[in-house]
Parts: C-alpha cells; sequence; structure tokens
C-alpha cells in the first residue's frame, strides 16, 4: 500500500521513457529534422569567446546544398584537387569497408564495423588536421588512417589477426593502432579515448609543441563519465583539442534519445563547459573540413577546445554482429534528409565541371580493384581462426616490458603443455 | 625523515633529474597535497609540472594515460584510495592493457600515488585497502612501502619503470611506526632505522621483498603498516618469526617468500584488506603449492573482515597483534 491514497489531490508522477520515431514497418518522415540554409550560420573568428556564439551548437553549419552548390560563410574554397582527393579517400573508405564486411561474411574474420554514410566525418576531419596531429579515434574512423596513406594491407592484415598484423592478433578487428599515422590504439570501453586525447594535448601544451589532438566518439556514448571529465579537464585547462560527437542517431539499437538527444543538442554540451560548440552537417564533406579547421586554428593559437557535433546517419548495422531491420525501419538510410556525403561532394565536383559520372565510375573500378588486389595480399598472411598465426610464445609478451617472473613461469607451462601434447608450431590444444 | 618527507623526496629528486615527470592531483599544486606529500614541489618546478586537477578521478587518471602516450611521466595522485574506484575503467582497461594491446606502439609509464588503509579513524570511504583490486588486473603493478626509506626508493624505481604502477601509501605510518596498540602514544620515524633517508638519488627494484627479521619457527608475510604491527606482535609473544615484508605485490618476489617458507615450515599472511579474495589468498595459494611438503601446520591468514570499513569499531576490525597473536600460537601449535 503506498501513501498515494493519502495523498489523492495529487496526479500520479510518470516516467518518460523515449521511443523513435520510426520502427521497422514505417514509414518514414524526417520532416521534423531542420536543414537551414548554407547561410544561416556565420563564422566567428577563432578567437571569439566560445559565449559569443553559443547559437552554433544549436544550428547546422554547412557548406555543401543538396543541389550540390556550396557557399555561406564556412566555404573552405577548396582546390577542385583538394575536394577530388576528399571524395577519393571517401570512395576508398566506402570501397575498403565493403570488401572487408564481405569477407567477416566469407568467415575470413570474425567482426567487421562500416562507416556507411558517415565517410565525411572522418575524410573531412583528417583534410583539415596536420598528419601529425594526434587522434584519438573510435571505431568508425578508418577514414583517417586511409586519408594518411596507412597501407591497406597492414590494416587488412589487423582486421584477419593473421602473422602479418603487427598487433600481434590481440585485438579485435578494426582496433588499429598506427602510432606513425597519429591514430591512437583503440579501445573497446567507449570514450575512454577523450580524457586520454585531452592529456595528449595538455602533454603538447606542457612541452611548447605545436601539435594539436583530436578525439571522436559516437552519440551515445557522451553518457559516459569519461566524455564529461575530458570536458570538464579541457575547459579548465584550455587543452588544444578538437571533441567530435558523431551523432548517427544510433548506438546499436538504442535512439540517440537514449543519450538525451530529445532535450538538447550534442553540441549543447560544449556551452556547460565553456567550450566552443558547433553543431554542424556531417554529411557535408566542406563543412566537416571547414569546422575541423577553424577548431585547429582555435586550438593552435591557444583559444582551447572545441566541440564539435557532427550531425550524421548510420546507413549500415552497428558491427556485423547487429541487425537493423530488427529495430528501425528500412525507410530511415534512404530518406536521410542529408543525403549521402560521397553523392554529395561529387555532384558539387560535377557542378563546377571539374568531375563526371564517367571518371567517378572509373575511380570506383580503380578503388576497387585496389582493395582487391589488396585483399589478396593479406590473405597470404592467413585468415582469422585457420591456425594460429603468432608464435604461441607471444601471448606472453609486453603485458609488461620485462617478463616477471610469474609470466615466465607461466610461459613455461604453455611451453610444457604444448610438448607434452606434442603440438609444437600451429594449432591449438 | 617520515614517510610524507620521503615520499616528497622521491617526487623532488625524479623531478629534477627528468624534465618529463609531472605531478597532478586534486590540491597537490599550490597547497602541497592534504598529506603535505607533494609540498613545495609546485613552487620548485612551476605549474605546467605540477598542478591541481578538477574532482574526477577517471580524469585524473585518463589524462595521464593521454600524458603518457604522449611521452611524459605522469606521477598523479588519488587523495585516498576509496576514491579511485572511478577511475578503475581508465586503470583497468586502459593503462593496464595499452602496452599489450598496441604490441609496444604505446605505453603508459604513470605511477598512481594513493594513501590507503585504516587506523585513523576515517570510517569507510577513507580507510579501504584495494590493493587486491589491481593485483588482480594483468599489467598492473602494485608497490606498497612499510619504510620512509623503502618508500622513496621503491617510489623511484616506479616512475622509472615503464609500466603502470600502482603505490600505495600506508597513511597509518606517514609520521611514524605503528604497533598496532592505537592507546599508546606514537612513535615517530626518528627513532626507526627506515626513518634514515639520504637526500640523494636511490632506488629499489619492484619485485624484492626484504627480510626485515630473520627467524626460524614462523613465516609472516606482509606489507605496510602491518610489518610493524607483526613485527611488535611476535617481540611480545617471544616467537622466533621470519618477517618477510613484500613491498611490491606485482611483480611479487616469490622467490624470498618460498625459501623463508621452507626453513620455517609455517606461514601466517597479515594484510588489512578484507579477506575473501584478498592478496593474502593468492599468497596462501602460492605458498601451498610450492611449500606444501615442508608445511608443519596450516597456513593462517590474519585479514580485516568482509564488512565495510566501520568508523567507531575500527579497532574492533583492524587486525592487530591480537587476532595475529592467535593465528601464531595456533600455527606454532602443531
Amino acid at each position: 500500500m503506498s501513501d498515494a491514497s493519502r495523498r489523492s489531490n495529487l496526479p500520479p508522477l510518470a516516467l518518460h521513457v523515449p521511443e523513435p520515431k520510426f520502427r521497422p514497418g514505417d514509414a518514414v518522415d524526417f520532416a521534423d529534422v531542420t536543414v537551414p540554409p548554407v547561410d544561416a550560420a556565420r563564422r566567428p573568428d577563432t578567437s571569439e569567446r566560445a559565449d559569443a556564439f553559443h547559437d552554433l551548437a544549436f544550428g547546422l553549419v554547412r557548406v555543401l546544398d543538396m543541389d550540390g552548390t556550396a557557399g555561406g560563410q564556412w566555404n573552405p574554397r577548396l582546390s577542385p584537387d583538394a575536394m577530388r582527393r576528399m571524395l577519393r579517400n571517401m570512395a576508398l573508405t566506402r570501397a575498403f569497408d565493403e570488401r572487408m564486411f564481405r569477407a567477416q561474411r566469407q568467415g575470413k574474420t570474425s567482426f567487421y564495423m562500416k562507416s556507411l554514410g558517415e565517410e565525411a566525418v572522418s575524410i573531412g576531419a583528417a583534410a583539415a588536421l596536420a598528419d601529425d596531429d594526434m587522434c584519438f579515434p573510435s571505431y568508425r574512423q578508418q577514414g583517417i588512417l586511409l586519408s594518411r596513406g596507412c597501407n591497406l594491407v597492414d590494416m587488412m592484415n589487423q582486421i584477419y589477426s593473421n602473422r602479418g598484423d603487427k598487433l600481434m592478433g590481440r585485438q579485435l578487428p578494426i582496433m588499429y593502432s598506427e602510432k606513425d599515422f597519429g591514430f591512437f590504439s583503440i579501445s573497446g570501453n567507449l570514450t575512454t579515448q577523450y580524457p586520454q586525447a585531452v592529456g595528449w594535448a595538455m602533454a603538447s601544451a606542457a612541452k611548447g609543441d605545436t601539435r594539436i589532438a583530436a578525439t571522436w566518439c559516437g552519440e551515445g556514448s557522451t553518457a559516459e563519465g569519461d566524455f564529461h571529465s575530458a570536458c570538464t579537464f579541457a575547459s579548465v585547462y584550455r587543452a588544444p583539442v578538437i571533441f567530435n560527437v558523431v551523432n548517427n542517431q544510433w548506438a546499436i539499437s538504442s535512439f540517440s534519445g537514449f543519450a538525451g538527444a530529445e532535450a538538447t543538442t550534442f553540441a549543447a554540451r560544449a556551452v556547460g563547459y565553456g567550450i566552443a560548440g558547433l553543431r554542424i552537417d556531417g554529411n557535408d564533406a566542406l563543412a566537416v573540413y571547414a569546422a575541423t579547421k577553424w577548431a585547429a586554428e582555435r586550438a593552435r593559437t591557444n583559444q582551447g577546445p572545441t566541440l564539435i557535433e557532427h550531425f550524421t546517419y548510420r546507413a549500415e548495422g552497428h558491427s556485423t554482429s547487429d541487425d537493423p531491420t530488427q529495430y528501425r525501419s528500412a525507410g530511415e538510410p534512404n530518406a536521410w534528409p542529408l543525403g549521402d556525403p560521397i553523392v554529395r561532394l561529387r555532384d558539387h565536383l560535377i557542378g563546377l565541371g571539374e568531375w563526371d559520372e564517367a571518371r567517378h565510375a572509373a575511380m570506383d573500378k580503380e578503388l576497387s580493384d585496389q582493395v582487391k588486389a589488396a585483399q589478396k595480399e593479406a590473405e597470404k598472411n592467413g585468415i582469422l581462426g585457420h591456425g594460429m598465426h603468432q608464435p604461441f610464445d607471444t601471448m606472453f609478451e609486453g603485458v609488461f616490458e620485462e617478463m616477471p617472473p610469474h609470466l615466465r613461469e607461466q610461459q613455461a607451462q604453455m611451453r610444457a603443455e604444448r610438448a607434452s601434447a606434442g603440438v609444437t608450431v600451429g594449432g591449438n590444444l | 625523515m617520515n614517510m610524507i618527507q620521503a615520499i616528497n623526496s622521491a617526487m623532488d629528486v625524479m623531478m629534477a633529474r627528468d624534465p618529463d615527470v609531472i605531478v597532478m592531483g586534486e590540491d597537490v599544486g599550490y597547497f602541497g597535497g592534504v598529506f603535505r606529500a607533494t609540498a613545495g614541489l609546485q613552487a620548485k618546478y612551476g605549474k605546467t609540472r605540477v598542478f591541481d586537477t578538477p574532482i574526477t578521478e577517471c580524469g585524473i587518471i585518463g589524462v595521464a594515460v593521454g600524458m603518457g602516450a604522449y611521452g611524459l611521466r605522469p606521477v598523479p595522485e588519488i587523495q585516498f584510495a576509496d576514491y579511485i574506484y572511478p577511475a578503475l575503467d581508465q586503470l583497468v582497461s586502459e593503462a593496464a592493457r595499452l602496452r599489450y594491446r598496441s604490441a609496444g606502439e604505446f605505453t603508459a609509464p604513470i605511477t598512481v600515488r594513493s594513501p590507503f588503509g585504516g587506523g585513523i579513524f576515517g570510517g569507510q570511504t577513507h580507510s579501504q585497502s584495494p590493493e587486491g583490486i589491481f593485483t588482480h588486473v594483468s599489467g598492473l603493478k602494485t608497490v606498497i612501502p612499510s619504510t620512509p626509506y623503502d618508500a622513496k626508493g621503491l617510489l623511484i624505481a616506479a616512475i622509472e619503470d615503464n609500466d603502470p604502477t600502482i603505490f600505495f601509501e600506508p597513511k597509518r605510518i606517514y609520521n611514524g611506526p605503528f604497533d598496532g596498540h592505537y592507546d599508546r602514544p606514537s612513535k615517530n620515524w626518528s627513532a626507526h632505522p627506515g626513518g634514515e633517508v639520504p637526500e640523494d638519488y636511490y632506488r629499489i627494484d619492484l619485485g624484492t621483498a626484504n627480510v626485515v627479521r630473520a627467524g626460524n619457527d614462523v613465516t609472516i608475510l606482509a606489507y605496510g603498516t602491518m610489518v610493524h604491527v607483526a613485527m611488535n606482535t611476535i617481540e611480545t609473544l617471544g616467537i622466533d618469526a621470519e618477517i618477510v615484508d613484500l613491498r611490491s605485490l606485482v611483480p611479487l618476489d616469490i622467490e624470498t617468500i618460498e625459501a623463508s617458507v621452507k626453513k620455517t615450515g609455517r606461514c601466517v599472511i597479515v594484510h588489512e584488506a578484507t579477506r575473501t579474495g584478498g592478496f593474502g589468498a593468492e599468497l596462501s595459494a602460492q605458498v601451498q603449492e610450492r611449500c606444501f611438503h615442508h608445511l608443519e601446520a596450516p597456513i593462517e591468514r590474519v585479514t580485516g573482515f568482509d564488512t565495510p570499513y566501520p568508523h567507531s569499531l575500527e579497532w574492533a576490525y583492524f587486525p592487530g597483534p591480537v587476532r595475529i597473536g592467535d593465528a601464531l600460537k595456533k600455527v606454532m601449535k602443531d
């Protein structure tokens, strides 16, 4: 018996549980997504105080209109060559994803994650950052590695956990670590990279370096404590860091409402910390480029951190272990009002007379062949599950810089187990 | 020197030697720490090398990991070990595994200092001994000194170490050794040999236990405050015990432990942390595995109880001389 009976004049409380607008079978109408014109967002000077442009955390910075024309104050006026490079890198990311997704379906590896529909987020940023700026990525920023020229075969070796994998088969596929390409080791625990990026940026500032850090997380994991710790630290010490929140609408099957999207934008998180906040069209590679360039300039001139919300859409499942048809309308990816980032930049270049359909098709074919050739090469080093690709002894190496006695003892035990079972090189016990 | 001064001296020595060593944490800067362990360091080395942080332990450790990945050697302070739990994910999933998961591309050469343990009427949020949580994690080192001399030498070794290290400081003995009798006047370190601390650089390698008293009847395995309590207990009882101060739990100096137990044939393990799944269980298992045929009595564990640390009943909870004495008498009977 509750106390309610004694307070019968009060209405009962009700718990609000967010619900996405469309579920499987529903028709999709994204009419409520506001897509402002490209000239709606002003571009503040990078030395302006963050509290002078709070409006930008609630609007949508855009450069490319849906008809392919570029405009507005944020137009970076890139050369056709620079734009063609970005287009090519986005197409390469898509081709790579396509091939590796299929490899997983063929049983060649355990897991894969595509960035279909959100390629502009990583490609635009990589184009705007210096190559030696340090990236603390989440798991859908493989475009940074591709932009920076990382060898496709090396990336595939990691995905296959084969004998060419320099991470020695220790990490889940796509959890790359590429120090030479300014790409931090990816963690499966969400948003742990946020305070780490701040720490790296603070160290760079403390040492009088010129390099800055950038980090990425999904909108869902802005709910993690690490996100907020990182924002506090970055604000307090004016760390030269760029926080990217990739709002692709879905965190596995939980829509963005479960991270607080019904109440405000994710860029608005910046306001409470006194950090510069921009909400941008994440399917517009030029807007991503322009916003990143602007944020990088702020960081490099000791104006502190910037939080960029990339408003985009995850057109594919969360991973190969996910089936989005079970929780969202099949119509969503095509109805997404901000379109496809590759199509948008392609149409822009075509409109400028700097590109055409035939060249685009030829590029796609070339990239597909390139990825295919790399895959062949990588598979020479083995695929996951076909025997052990790393010497079993390596399991014990690198837990510490020097192997302590208890690990040496366990390593010896494993050697003995294998010897007594007659298993020498590959093969499992 | 007392232990706080020794710890301060270790950081001072290392900051002078290596410009990449930085100190960070709540209140560690201008004020010099609530226990004064970082006193004077900011004035000497500047605000970019010694600074206060926001109150977010996961932020402190996460930022330290990033600084370590850049190439610095951060020495973050967690003001009380009881507050380390918000940082657990950064320690367990990130710092501990970074070297392994990146195959050596990135490392986290951080030394997390944190006062731990009870006996100061700190209640359940200023008294815990969480070392067992960290010794369970692959990739972390866990170090606990018992004297000012050891504290300085071990802390210097930890700061020089390229792996993440948890350095727990037994705050009950910051100012002087403690014999387990809370109602006696406190002693200070000046009369104790471990209080003689050189001003300059020296190191004690991690993973080297110290036989602080040689004996023949029974081996007592202890660390931190409990080394002193055990020492006092055997002197009161007149038992010829060998006391091994572990100093570092990971890596563990099992050779010294094994040699001692094989010599004495008996083993009592003493720690302040709760019993179930505590580090004593690990020690007990290892001693049993290695010394079973040499044992003349079952191994005894003397620990805190499996309750939260009670404020007013602190001295009933604390594994003091009576509890240790009972265990010693029990193993000596066989």
